[in-house]
Order: structure tokens, then sequence, then C-alpha cells
């Protein structure tokens, strides 16, 4: 006989495996490692950092056009390299330990250029990115970045739909 | 912040930081284009557990941290929190970033993440972000330097 709490607890399981195909493990984990990383920085130095002043920050060392030139990007663009590279090594450890030894992707390339320079048009006028907006301003609860993460997350949610519908993949 | 306030512990600190944060990038699966596509077209919800779960991590360091301590310890900086002035540019921004993240499955964070763990075909990508960073600061300075208004900035 199945009691009535022991067919909502399968319905809910069915539901959330889901919505979950991978487990949530992974996920939660790499995310507090993420909130970790950004915390190590914060308490040791008091910034927030994003990832994506970077590219602004780096361009004032081959450009001259006052916008990549502003004082703020000035004193933070070395950090921002050491920082950006240091990423790049933090992945690299997790593809040589846990990764399997790393993979490639297989989305076409035309995607991840034109998706590339939308998101670099895009994160630097929005003022930040996932990590800029969606970790250290939802956690500082600034209104502007709720704002800005709602809007990318629901056009995202809509580009990757229409792609989608329209039979591009990978 | 001048350099010459930094203490020598400033750049292992970011070195430190930013290898957790990659490495957690790394495992938490948004390095891989194929999964954020994914969550974006509602077959794996799974990252909301990793930009949750690195937000909550933060925001309780955040809050602790104006709380009950003065100054970072390697800068002599306030802690304080990322309140960005909010202007029309923030959503047209979030809209043409929403575009991007969800033709690619990039972003910032995750492009340098997956270049680390060999995915060497994110270079298209991160070139590309280059390319449409130069564009926009180009395209601003351009504005400012002819119409004489200030264009928003963060």
């Amino acid at each position: 006989m199945f009691g009535e709490m022991e067919l909502l607890t399968v319905l809910g399981g069915t539901a959330f495996a889901g919505l979950f195909p991978r487990g949530i493990s992974q996920y939660a984990i790499g995310g507090i490692l993420i909130g970790l990383g950004v915390s190590t920085i914060y308490l040791g130095t008091a910034i927030t950092p994003g990832a994506s002043t970077f590219f602004e920050s780096t361009l004032s060392y081959v450009s001259r056009i006052p916008r990549f030139n502003r004082a703020k990007y000035l004193v933070s663009r070395d950090w921002r390299i050491v920082f950006t590279l240091s990423m790049v090594a933090g992945a690299a450890v997790y593809a040589l330990t846990l990764g399997g030894g790393g993979w490639t992707t297989d989305v076409q390339a035309w995607r991840l250029l034109v998706g590339g320079v939308l998101v670099g048009v895009g994160t630097r006028l929005g003022k930040g990115c996932t990590s800029g907006h969606g970790i250290n301003g939802i956690a500082s609860l600034s209104g502007t970045s709720f704002a800005n993460v709602a809007t990318f997350m629901l056009t995202a949610i809509g580009a990757a739909l229409s792609m989608q519908a329209l039979g591009v993949s990978p | 912040m001048s350099s010459d306030s930094r203490s020598p512990l400033f750049m292992p600190t970011i070195v430190l930081g930013g290898a957790l944060f990659g490495f957690g990038l790394a495992h938490s699966g948004m390095a891989r284009p194929e999964i954020v596509l994914d969550f974006l077209q509602l077959q794996d919800l799974g990252l909301v557990f990793v930009m949750g779960g690195a937000a909550a991590v933060t925001g309780t360091v955040i809050a602790l941290a104006t709380r009950y301590l003065d100054r970072a310890p390697l800068t002599n900086e306030r802690y304080g929190k990322r309140e960005k002035t909010f202007d029309r540019s923030v959503l047209i921004g979030g809209v043409v970033f929403g575009v991007g993240w969800g033709i690619s499955g990039l972003c910032p964070g995750s492009a340098y993440a997956s270049l680390g763990v060999g995915n060497f075909p994110i270079l298209i990508g991160l070139a590309g972000m280059f390319l449409g960073a130069y564009a926009q600061g180009y395209w601003r300075s351009y504005r400012e330097s002819t119409s004489g208004t200030a264009t928003p900035s963060d």
C-alpha cells in the first residue's frame, strides 16, 4: 500500500531529478569554492573582484582611448591580470586533478565569437558580469545588481531557447 | 588605492583567491558552455546552486566584515559593499550581455576557467570579448569627445 506521504516523496523526488539531471553536489561545492575565492580577496583587500573589468583595464596597456585609461583602471590593471591568470591556473589544477585531464567544447565557433563580442559590450555597458553583479552585487544586496542579473538571466534564457528552437546545436 | 600602500601579501592573496575561484568554476560546470546552455534552456537548473552558493558565502562574509571589521589588512581600505549607481545602461548592458551569454554559454569568468582546463576554442570567445570591450570603449570615448556630455561611468 502506497501511503500519501510516500507518493508525494516519490513525485517530489522525480520532479527534483528532472530539474537536476546531474544532481546538485558539484554545483553547490563549486559555488561555495567560488565564494571562498572571492571572500579571500575581499577579506584581505576589501576589493569585490569582478571578472570583466579585466578587459578594459588590460586594454589600457595598448590603447590611449581615455575610457580605458581612467585612474581606477590604471591602479587595478596589474592585479586584474594576476587575478585572471590565477583563475586560469586554478581551473588547470582542477583539470589535472579531479577533472579527468580537461575538455574542449563542441559549441560552434561563430557562437563563441558573436556571443563573446556581445558579452564584451554588454558587461562593460552594464557595469559588471556574472561575478561582479551576480556574486559580489547580489552578496551586497545591491538593487542595481538585482536589476542587472534579472535582465541578463531572462534575456539569456530567451536567447538560448531561441537558438534551440532554430535548431542550432551545439 | 595606490600600489605603494599594498602589503607584500597583496598579490599572493589575489593569486590564492583567483585560483580558488577558477577551481570552483571548473568544478561547478560553469566552464563547460554545454552545461551553461543546458541551464539556459531550462534542462538542468544546477547553476542556480553555483551562483546561489557563491553569493551566500560572499554575502555572509561581506555582512560580517562591514559590521564587525574596520579596514582590510593588506590595503588599509575600509570594508564596503559593491553598489553601482543605477541608470539605463545597467539594463541595456544586461540585455546585450544576456543575448551574448545565451548564444555562446560563455561569461568572462567561466571563459578564463575554461581556458585553464585546456578548452582552447574558448580563445575565440575571449577574442570576441576583447573586441566587444574595445568597441564600447571606443564608442563611448568618441561620444564624450563629440557631445561634451559625460557618459555614465561605472
